[in-house]
């Protein structure tokens, strides 16, 4: 019984279509699992995909290279995707022309506390400072994260991971903490998401409010494109 | 479908030539996002193909996050080096990023149109 399996599994391990599949079906389970507790952010559908497929490499001893060399096809629509978000941000720019002062304001203080706290927690708990500057830049949308760290010389691989885990704890406590704090607009809560989880987090406001989802759009682009600019300033400095 | 398609791969392709010929450190497809803007804010209502196919991937967009998110098993050694410096600081600085932001939003919008979170 073994055997056989291992006879169909070895040549379907290693062509990209069944890492395609996993991959899918991995997030068509999160989102069952999401579905199931009724919606809830504590069971994030990214989080839990990357949980079963983590837990399928390691149980056949896949590399992540090979993974990845049939999971590229699902990766490279993050690019058209994060072009998509252009709609929203259009659609609601009435909304974003009246508040641009808040925005601005907001994106500045959050962006800057998100680097340096970031930084500064990993020195202060013994990290050292290639995890400490691998964290500087994991708020803002993967690709930019790894671009950022791999200039400021952090390591691009973890910057990735941190940045869709902390898109996941976004994701996961930006609802209930804003609203802990009084705060209930969804111009505040998609702007929020944006800057401290990029993604991950807006996908979790934009499933629910389009105004949300505008905001979240314009925070994800604003906050690429200021760590971009500030993160290896602060680096050096801190 | 496939000119909606079309037009945000070739606004991504734009993107990054502008990234390589000007040597920016933003990635293309941020460039590529806020040159769609530019030209939708320009061209008026938006194409009912393109507005299907931009919500069907921004509602896949978890999706898409998860074959880089999956590397962090290539990391495990440093994992288990760090684990709560990078525990801590992940959780901790992304709360209070969040919490910043929200509550700059909160004090400084005006209170006129403010629509409350379900």
């Amino acid at each position: 019984m073994i055997n056989a399996l291992q006879h169909l599994w070895a040549p379907l391990a290693s062509t990209p279509l069944l890492w395609l599949v996993v991959t899918m079906a991995a997030f068509f389970c999160g989102r069952a699992v999401q579905a199931a507790c009724k919606g809830s952010p504590i069971a994030n559908p990214v989080l839990v995909a990357i949980l079963l497929v983590a837990a399928l490499l390691i149980a056949t001893g896949t590399p992540y290279g090979r993974y990845f060399s049939g999971a590229q096809f699902i990766h490279f629509l993050l690019g058209p995707a994060t072009v998509a978000l252009a709609v929203p941000l259009v659609k609601n720019r009435g909304y974003l022309r009246r508040n641009l002062r808040s925005i601005g304001l907001a994106l500045l203080a959050g962006s800057l506390t998100s680097i340096v706290s970031g930084v500064l927690i990993v020195k202060a708990l013994g990290g050292t400072s290639e995890v400490a500057l691998s964290m500087a830049p994991k708020a803002v949308t993967t690709p930019i994260a790894m671009a950022v760290s791999q200039q400021i010389g952090g390591v691009p691989a973890l910057t990735a991971a941190l940045a869709i885990l902390g898109g996941v704890v976004a994701a996961i406590t930006g609802q209930t903490l804003l609203r802990r704090f009084a705060v209930e607009d969804w111009r505040a809560h998609g702007l929020a998401a944006g800057v401290a989880g990029s993604g991950v987090a807006s996908a979790q406001v934009a499933a629910r409010n389009e105004l949300g989802a505008a905001f979240a759009a314009v925070g994800i682009g604003l906050n690429g494109l200021l760590t971009a600019l500030v993160a290896p300033l602060l680096a050096a400095m801190l | 479908m496939f000119n909606a398609f079309l037009i945000l791969a070739g606004c991504q392709l734009i993107g990054e030539l502008v990234r390589e010929g000007l040597g920016l450190s933003v990635p293309g497809p941020v460039i590529g996002m806020f040159l769609l803007a530019l030209a939708l804010g320009l061209h008026g209502p938006i194409d009912a193909g393109l507005q299907r196919m931009a919500d069907g991937l921004i509602g896949l967009m978890g999706l898409f996050f998860v074959p880089a998110g999956v590397g962090i098993i290539a990391e495990a050694d440093l994992l288990r080096r760090e684990w709560l410096p990078i525990s801590v600081a992940l959780v901790a600085s992304t709360c209070l990023s969040l919490w910043v932001t929200g509550l700059v939003m909160h004090h400084t919008l005006p209170p006129a149109g403010r629509k409350a979170a379900q």
